[in-house]
């Protein structure tokens, strides 16, 4: 046919691909290897820890990094790094399931009240900005106070911490995303509003939630540490970085390596998961968007 | 009966009354041209037929909608939604934007059938991909799985067109479907659309501004002024003996060969707004033909004796009195 009708074959560009983008600056190399080995670690713990992590040998307790025990043991004689391993996976698999069902609730409640409107819409934003009005971390620790300690409290609590923000976001993209034209040719197919919403709004506001959700997750383990040092978290002998560093915290001078280890993995934890948000950001080209929340 | 028929439609959004008495017609197998300046009502009357006028907080006040002996303008939302895409089809005006950008142009057009023929996943897409090679559109297959960004406008246009027929519509309504591409193109999606209405016998209402677009694919004519309508007639007649003097001043507008430069018209003025429609006949400030009567009455849009129906009293006084 005539010239008009040429259109760009298709073919897999990894360099222009979001994972190519992001992989691609150094930043978002190093932070996504760091995190795909710290997942792997967390999957196979069992298989590559030195320990057991709650075999306690109190001959050997709070002793130094040394190549039997390379991040020393705490007062209990247990591996320290083999404990920071099982720990990876307490604190990764509360805190990307919390965020995960955080995020999906909050994506349904933003996009029916942005799309729907009305008295649904103040509704919803009204209970998100009470909530929003409180810290992360107190709306947490009130809310475990009333369910009671434990993982599953400690999970319910971080999804309700961050539920306003994704609630926030979505509701903002949906009422962008409404007024744009292929959103009326739909309308003008006959589509319902379930197939509107789910079918082309939702994977439309995807990519800013995600990210977001992803940032959140950054937050999420430092919420976990910070309910597991209190002891409102993972209940012993269940290792969790938080419940680490504070038995670590009696012995800081005697062993500053009970405390010292795990703090430093949640701080490069988060760190690596806020550059690969940052990275992720880029590579999406969705600052604009997330400026809205 | 004619397959739709609008009758004296007027619509009120907000208090406003952007459409007033708007009547016509349309066969199967039919082309209706649309026409008039941006702000004339063109688009709201469209939106009146597909029922969508609450999306805009707007209502039909007045009139009537008949569409194959339903009335529309009595129907329940959920019987309009299963008319829309599957009987009545709307083609908008800009092909760029009405294609989602996250979904495969494929899945978009199976949406429709699967949404109104009931099809599964794979019976859709070999409908899809049938009609896309009828609509001519080059490796049909393959543009099937692209996403829009991938596509060249006239392209997009023909994925939009074919959306709209992937129900087998009786009725077509495309809003300026031309505006947004080359004039090559134009041409050739024009060319598409009238093959369509021949082949299939749908009726096709072509809302448009360009009166050459009018001229090569309408059979019949609608003029609207202000939300009114200014004349209608056969395409024939229009052009070789246009009565209403805004009809006279829009086909001036058509550049034509051997025209010298700067011996193009523009029609003096602009539409007025909503808000502050002229009393009497809506085009007395910009009519060169105006008498004394026409900012104290509305013109009624009378039949003529040669065919074609005209709103403008110079016409009326020329008919009566010689």
């Amino acid at each position: 046919m005539s010239a008009e009708a040429t259109f760009t074959p298709r073919r897999a560009d990894f360099r222009r691909s979001v994972a190519g983008k992001v992989l691609s600056t150094p930043k978002g190399a190093i932070a996504g290897a760091y995190l795909f080995l710290l997942v792997l670690l967390a999957i196979f713990a069992p298989w590559i820890t030195p320990y057991p992590y709650d075999a306690q040998n109190l001959q050997v307790a709070s002793q130094a990094p040394s190549w039997a025990h390379w991040l020393g043991t705490d007062e209990f004689g247990r591996d320290v790094l083999s404990r920071i391993i099982y720990g990876a996976r307490t604190s990764l698999s509360v805190s990307t399931t919390a965020i995960a069902v955080s995020v999906f609730v909050g994506m349904v409640l933003g996009a029916a009240a942005g799309y729907f409107g009305g008295l649904l819409d103040r509704a919803v934003t009204t209970v998100v900005d009470l909530s929003w009005s409180f810290p992360e971390i107190l709306l947490a620790l009130i809310l475990v106070a009333i369910v009671g300690p434990g993982l599953h409290s400690t999970m319910f609590a971080i999804g309700i911490a961050y539920l306003a923000q994704f609630t926030r976001l979505t509701r903002a993209q949906i009422l962008s995303l409404k007024g744009e034209t292929y959103v009326e040719a739909t309308i003008n197919l006959g589509a319902s509003h379930a197939h509107i919403v789910f079918r082309h709004l939702m994977p439309n506001a995807l990519a800013p939630v995600i990210v977001c959700g992803m940032l959140a997750t950054g937050d999420a383990i430092i919420l976990e540490a910070t309910l597991g040092f209190f002891g409102l978290g993972a209940q012993p002998p269940v290792p969790s970085w938080g419940a680490m560093m504070s038995s670590g915290s009696a012995l800081i001078f005697k062993a500053p390596w009970i405390i010292i280890f795990p703090g430093l993995v949640v701080a490069i934890s988060v760190i690596a998961i806020n550059l690969f948000g940052d990275a992720l950001i880029r590579a999406l080209d969705i600052r604009a968007s997330l400026r809205e929340v | 009966m004619a397959l739709l028929e609008v009758s004296d439609l007027s619509i009120d959004i907000a208090g406003i009354k952007p459409l007033d008495g708007i009547g016509f017609s349309v066969d199967e197998g039919r082309i209706l041209g649309l026409v008039g300046e941006s702000g004339s009502g063109k688009s709201l009357t469209a939106l009146s037929i597909m029922g969508l006028l609450p999306l805009i907080g707007g209502r039909v006040e007045r009139g009537s909608i008949r569409f194959d002996g339903i009335e529309l303008t009595a129907q329940p939302e959920p019987a309009l939604r299963r008319l829309r895409g599957r009987r009545i089809a709307f083609i908008s005006q800009n092909p760029m934007t009405s294609l989602d950008p996250v979904m495969r142009v494929g899945a978009q057009i199976d949406q429709v059938s699967r949404l109104h023929l009931g099809l599964d996943a794979k019976a859709a897409a070999a409908r899809s991909i049938a009609l896309m090679e009828r609509l001519r559109i080059p490796a049909a297959a393959t543009v099937y799985h692209h996403y829009p960004h991938e596509l060249s406008g006239g392209m997009k246009q023909r994925i939009v067109i074919t959306m709209a027929l992937s129900a087998d519509p009786d009725l077509i309504i495309a809003d300026e479907p031309t505006t947004a591409l080359d004039v090559t193109i134009q041409a050739q999606i024009v060319q598409l659309l009238m093959e369509l209405v021949r082949d299939r016998g749908v009726a096709l209402i072509l809302i448009t501004h360009d009166m050459g677009v009018v001229a090569q694919a309408c059979d019949h004519v609608v003029v609207l002024y202000a939300g009114r309508v200014a004349e209608s007639n056969g395409v024939k007649e229009i052009f070789a003996a246009p009565r209403h003097p805004y009809t006279k001043a829009l086909i001036r507008c058509i550049p034509r060969d051997g025209m010298t430069p700067g011996s193009l018209a523009g029609i003096p003025g602009s539409v007025p707004s909503v808000a502050k429609y002229p009393s009497g006949c809506r085009f007395h400030p910009r009519c060169p033909d105006v008498l004394k009567i026409c900012p104290e009455a509305v013109p009624p849009l009378e039949p003529q004796p040669f065919g074609g129906a005209v709103a403008c009293h110079a016409v009326a006084a020329r008919v009566t009195h010689g």
